[in-house]
């Protein structure tokens, strides 16, 4: 078993304190946590976790039925790169008299797919997403030119298959009997489902 | 069948809404809970919560503790006894973080407790108040669920979700910390309803009948057939179940020490112990069984010894109500998911009826050769001085294996539990996950309480009574009988076993000094002596068991026996030694 790139997907209650008990079930092994992310879900009022470890698959499997075992975790997945599309947004600050002055990096900037979000005489914010090696990639370009600050967000990731994680549900389904079949419903009736 | 049970609704709804404080709302939901019995110390910030709780004497005990941690420890010996869910109140700040041990406890141990922490006014949280502590956080990582209460209007459906997912799917222990000024807070109330269902929450995986008729095919195909079973057994009220599947299958049984009273000890297919200190044969022939159907039990390192070199011959069927656990330690052929409850009946229906005399001949030879080894010289010794092995049989002779056995950790933790009788489920009371010195005592307390018409033993070495002596105040004042014999070995034992061992005799800090145990009893208002001589034993024991009220008896033992057999650290159980 090789370590490699995994993507867990989590989708949760919205509650105070989750962060905490998921962030735990990696730092008691003392695994680290690449990226994490949390955003809304096309569920309404189902949050989603997306959460990049390199580890084997087998410790994956394991961490994502301790992080189902949460009592606000609807389902965890995972899947390798090759199974999602994903992205990460990073943002530049420039000067923006060496942008004006230099027609190579406004060419640099162009071949990156590089989009300006702020002007300001002083300074120029553009804004690029890709995977990593590409938004690193115009870091390495831009540090010549002055590169004021350099931030980038978390993966954010959808599985390739047609159909979403509702889909898959089934695919679990095969290996791992339980109730998801139901709970699937569920994901789509909301609130009428519970209260508390 | 549980299903039934937990999907009925259950509505205590009174015609029109009452202004109520959160503190009575609080008080309000252990009653419609059915808690008779609350472990607890005030303080501070639950001080409303005790104002409250003056009124409700008649309703609810509240059982005094001398130190947090007893409360909790008194929590999880009230839920192992009764089968409820114990409940613990606490203040914030220290009262709050002594808790953690008890909780870590629960948790690891799957006992169903809910913990009810003060906290300080909303407004002040953040900013380093008097007794303020981020209890939350500190529990998160030993609670099944916690959550912090600021507004009374919560209080009914948030202690309802405690008590819920507390005793449902796996139990564990959960804390809820509310702020003083939600405690004061008076607020419509409209009564309590019970909890039955969480969105995200399984507390049971359904059953899938066709991993049940793999296990089947299976089982009936064995030729060497071993079941191992833990806890899941008593905690899914599945003993007659289990026993059930046990006798038709004819398949011969091993218990871990917490699956220890599910199954009679005297049963013809119990063959004893597993593990690090367990018997000869369940521990070797693990290595030879062809199928090992494990049932509610989660390989703990301290059964398995080395996993690579664990059962790799056999092919494994795991029956648990927790996912996460099958694969975790030991890869299964076959997981079974779900309620051993509902599991094991519909296997028992599928397995062919068998004996598997030659296969149970192995078991008996083993016996025969640890008996030789060990066993008798530990029940019958021939040294001048006694060994904690025939206080035991001692004391089973006039017990006959009906009472309550609560043990602390260490070295008595495994001679007990190898040499008890038990005739009774719930009759087993130790800690073991977290092997918790000091758990004794006040757990004795609590299963006295949760089980009030049972003999109570508390059987605690010289190390772990002194780690939480003060109990002996809650004794005192509570009026309760709990038999305390302690088994003194001048050292602790279980170190000092290592050190002699591994660690070429170098006795590191395990030479333990003690106080006449007696007249600190005494002191206390119980009753007690001290034994030395071998010929006094059993009258001792008589005199305790038959004493009217508490009473505290001190066996002094061998200073350097040790605990055989033993696996040691990192071998596997096929290296088990007999000395």
């Amino acid at each position: 078993m090789h370590k490699q790139e995994f993507t867990i997907t989590v989708y949760t209650e919205n509650h105070i304190g989750l962060l905490v008990r998921i962030a735990t079930i990696f730092s008691r092994r003392k695994i680290n946590i690449e990226s994490l992310n949390t955003s809304p879900s096309e569920a309404e009022g189902i949050h989603r976790f997306t959460i990049v470890i390199d580890e084997t698959e087998e410790v994956v499997r394991k961490l994502a039925r301790q992080i189902e075992k949460q009592v606000e975790v609807l389902k965890a997945y995972y899947n390798t790169n090759d199974e999602i599309i994903w992205q990460e947004l990073a943002l530049y600050k420039v000067p923006t008299d060496e942008i004006a002055e230099k027609v190579k990096v406004e060419r640099l900037l162009r071949e990156h797919g590089a989009r300006a979000v702020v002007i300001r005489k002083d300074y120029t914010i553009f804004e690029t997403s890709g995977h990593r090696e590409e938004t690193e990639k115009l870091v390495e370009v831009l540090a010549p030119y002055g590169l004021i600050e350099f931030v980038r967000s978390a993966r954010v990731a959808i599985i390739k298959s047609s159909h979403g994680f509702h889909e898959k549900l089934k695919e679990f389904e095969e290996t791992e009997p339980g109730e998801e079949l139901i709970e699937n419903e569920f994901l789509d009736k909301q609130q009428e489902v519970f209260t508390m | 069948m549980n299903t039934v049970e937990e999907i009925k609704t259950v509505n205590i709804q009174p015609a029109v809404t009452e202004l109520i404080s959160g503190s009575q709302a609080v008080l309000e939901a252990c009653i419609a809970e059915q808690v008779d019995t609350v472990f607890g110390y005030p303080g501070g910030a639950i001080m409303p919560i005790y104002d409250a709780l003056y009124d409700y004497n008649d309703k609810l005990k509240h059982i005094l503790v001398r130190h947090e941690q007893g409360a909790t420890h008194a929590a999880q010996g009230y839920a192992r006894a009764s089968g409820k869910v114990g409940v613990v109140f606490a203040t914030s700040g220290p009262g709050a973080t002594n808790l953690v041990t008890g909780l870590a406890d629960a948790m690891i141990d799957s006992t169903p407790m809910v913990a009810i922490t003060g906290q300080v006014f909303a407004h002040l949280l953040g900013t380093d108040a008097f007794q303020e502590t981020d209890i939350i956080n500190i529990t998160t990582p030993v609670t099944k669920w916690n959550y912090q209460v600021t507004d009374a209007t919560e209080i009914p459906s948030v202690l309802a979700k405690a008590f819920y997912l507390a005793k449902s799917g796996r139990p564990g222990p959960v804390l809820i910390d509310i702020t003083k000024n939600a405690q004061i807070q008076k607020f419509d109330y409209a009564g309590y309803t019970k909890c039955t269902h969480i969105r995200s929450y399984r507390p049971k995986p359904i059953v899938r009948k066709e991993f049940i008729a793999e296990a089947a095919k299976l089982i009936n195909a064995a030729e060497k057939p071993f079941i191992i079973f833990g806890q899941g057994v008593i905690l899914g009220k599945a003993e007659a179940e289990f026993k059930a599947f046990v006798e038709k299958s004819g398949i011969p049984a091993a218990w871990t020490i917490l699956g220890l009273s599910a199954l009679t000890t005297d049963h013809p297919l119990n063959v004893g112990m597993l593990g690090m200190h367990g018997n000869y044969g369940p521990n070797l022939l693990t290595n030879e069984c062809d199928v090992l159907i494990a049932v509610g039990m989660r390989f703990d390192d301290r059964v398995t010894g080395r996993l690579d070199k664990y059962a790799k011959q056999a092919k494994v069927i795991h029956l648990d109500i927790d996912p996460s656990e099958i694969d975790k330690n030991v890869k299964a052929t076959i997981g079974v998911w779900g309620d051993c409850k509902e599991t094991l009946p519909l296997l028992t229906s599928l397995v062919e009826e068998k004996k598997h005399t030659v296969w149970l001949e192995k078991f008996r030879a083993c016996d025969a050769e640890e008996n030789k080894e060990v066993i008798f010289e530990e029940l019958h010794p021939s040294t001048e001085q006694m060994t904690m092995g025939e206080v035991i049989r001692n004391m089973n002779e006039i017990t006959g294996g009906n009472a309550i056995i609560v043990t602390d950790v260490g070295q008595h933790q495994m001679v007990a539990c190898r040499y008890a009788k038990f005739n009774e489920s719930k009759s087993n009371i130790t800690s073991g996950g977290l092997g918790t010195m000091g758990f004794g005592l006040p757990a004795a307390i609590g299963a006295k309480f949760g089980a009030p018409q049972r003999t109570v033993i508390a059987i605690i070495g010289d190390g772990g009574i002194q780690m939480t002596i003060q109990e002996l105040g809650t004794i005192m004042q509570a009026e309760i009988s709990v038999k305390i014999l302690i088994l003194n070995n001048q050292f602790l034992g279980m170190v000092r076993q290592w050190q002699q061992l591994f660690n070429d005799r170098r006795y590191s800090f395990v030479d333990i000094a003690s106080p006449d145990y007696v007249m600190v009893a005494k002191a206390y208002g119980i009753e007690g002596q001290k034994v030395t001589e071998r010929q006094n034993l059993k009258q001792a024991l008589q005199t305790m068991l038959d004493h009217n009220g508490s009473y505290l008896l001190e066996v002094m033992v061998s200073k350097e026996n040790n605990v055989f057999p033993m696996v040691p650290q990192g071998c596997s159980v096929s290296e088990i030694r007999l000395k």
